[in-house]
């Protein structure tokens, strides 16, 4: 059994590193890219809504950016998973090896590109005068906990439909780009008018994305927030199982 | 023969045509009845019925003409797809050579593929690493090994994949018809290889239009034709049928 998991383990770390290599290989900025993405993304919105709308936030670029780090995990991951397996016809073809692990290396990858750009963050909060606080400790692993399940749970159910139905590909980037709007990521969820208070809500990613913010800019975490995405994750990881469980064993065949 | 380390009984395996889901959502949900008619009904089948055990330690040669679903065999016997029909037993791990680099990424070097190739397989990261110098020395790369395998040529591929698979100590190896590639000297160590592995007690299926090297290596043979086992016997009596 020990030597079971050990083996899980290693070939998640394999796969994993593989990523890693071939991600950035021959390109020159490398792993900048990472970081290079979110924060040109915070640009474009802080000339949109803060210099061409003056949006009435104070510390509007801290504020974007403790908000676009992690969603950039999340689309990074989301957007990729219908590819993973297609990706990787060869080893599917060949060798019958766990197929979830290709997706746990994918989120595991970009989780660990989000890890490398905490420091980016600490950099802004120094820049407004402020600084980390000690809650991070546990608050960034715990958030980063549930992000994860939910990515991997989301990957697990898109990308083994997608070898089934190719469109899901295009219709991920439309959803993840209505999520991104949808979702209190460039606007605080006090600025959502009454009456949609509801889209808040139901969009699976605001309490989350939401919780990230708080703690990124005051170090607090909200319990209820923290229940519900959990909750969240959990459901999507049930179906998502559910789906792959059913459909697994074909992928061989219709690669 | 002693104990099976593979067993088929009975085994079918058939395909779907082709997929009226891969024309989109769109297509499949307009033509519902249709496309779930076609769906039941364009089945293609590979295999029909097949029955066969393989002993421990026994190697046994596959022939047939292309397409008669050698290498659907070997798929099923390595659990990369399940029959539609029938029983499949296999005992021991299994190792697969099914294609030339296949499993391999070609970014990554000889020896990092090793890695992932083998963890792949089913060692853990240890196990490959004391294995390492063996599998460099025996595919006889040389300082290719650290350079990515992109550039690697047809022969050298099938040099590497050939080398990883034969030294991560399988019980059961599963090669499909790879030594057509590599050169004389190295198809020689190819079969030294295998031989050896003979001697040691493993199980060997073999895949193979060298009727050479089927004889060579194999205790018995088995010849698909039309789907179906048409002879199993030892070489010498299957292969004057079949040439």
């Amino acid at each position: 059994m020990n030597s079971k998991i050990q083996y899980y383990i290693d070939l998640i770390a394999v796969l994993t590193q593989k990523e890693m290599k071939v991600r950035y290989k021959s390109t020159f900025f490398g792993y900048l890219w990472s970081v290079a993405y979110p924060l040109a993304f915070a640009l474009v919105f802080f000339i949109a809504f803060k210099v061409i709308m003056r949006i009435q936030i104070e510390n509007y670029a801290l504020f974007l950016i403790a908000g676009l780090f992690p969603w950039q995990w999340f689309v990074n991951s989301v957007n990729t998973s219908p590819t993973v397996f297609l990706g990787n016809v060869s080893i599917i073809k060949k060798i019958d090896f766990p197929r979830n692990s290709l997706l746990i290396a994918t989120v595991l990858q970009d989780a660990i590109h989000f890890i490398l750009s905490i420091p980016v963050i600490v950099l802004f909060l120094f820049l407004h005068d402020q600084s980390p606080s000690i809650s991070w400790l546990y608050g960034i692993p715990i958030l980063m906990g549930i992000q994860f399940l939910l990515i991997y749970s989301l990957s697990l159910m898109i990308s083994s439909i997608n070898l089934f139905f190719r469109d899901l590909e295009r219709l991920t980037l439309l959803l993840t780009t209505f999520l991104f709007y949808f979702t209190p990521i460039i606007y605080p969820e006090s600025m959502i008018p009454d009456g949609y208070k509801i889209l808040f809500s139901i969009t699976p990613l605001s309490p989350l994305m939401v919780s990230w913010r708080h703690l990124f800019l005051e170090g607090t975490l909200n319990p209820i927030f923290l229940i519900v995405s959990f909750g969240y994750s959990v459901l999507f990881f049930i179906i998502g199982s559910l789906i792959y469980r059913k459909l697994s064993w074909k992928f061989a065949e219709v690669l | 023969m002693n104990e099976p380390a593979i067993l088929f009984d009975r085994v079918s395996k058939s395909y779907h045509l082709y997929h009226p889901m891969t024309g989109g959502i769109k297509s499949f949900l307009f033509h519902l009845p249709e496309a779930v008619k076609i769906l039941k009904n364009s089945r293609y089948e590979v295999l029909k019925e097949v029955t066969f055990q393989v002993g421990k330690g026994e190697s046994l040669g596959i022939i047939g003409r292309n397409g008669a679903g050698k290498s659907t065999l070997l798929g099923l016997i390595a659990g990369i797809i399940k029959p539609t029909q029938g029983k499949i037993a296999v005992q021991g791990r299994i190792s697969s050579l099914l294609e030339l680099g296949g499993g391999f990424h070609p970014e990554l070097t000889g020896r990092e593929n090793i890695v992932m190739n083998g963890v792949l397989l089913g060692l853990t990261k240890n196990e490959v690493f004391q294995k390492m110098d063996e599998i460099i020395e025996f595919s006889d790369l040389g300082d290719f090994i650290d350079q990515p395998i992109k550039i690697y040529s047809s022969g050298m591929l099938a040099r590497l994949g050939f080398s990883v698979v034969a030294n991560l100590d399988p019980e059961i190896l599963l090669i499909d018809e790879i030594l057509a590639v590599g050169d004389m000297e190295f198809q020689k160590k190819c079969l030294k290889k295998m031989m050896d592995f003979k001697k040691s007690g493993a199980t060997m299926v073999f895949v193979s239009h060298s009727m050479e090297n089927i004889k060579l290596l194999c205790d018995r043979v088995i010849w698909i034709d039309r789907h179906t086992i048409k002879i199993v016997g030892s070489p010498e009596e299957v292969i004057p049928h079949y040439v």
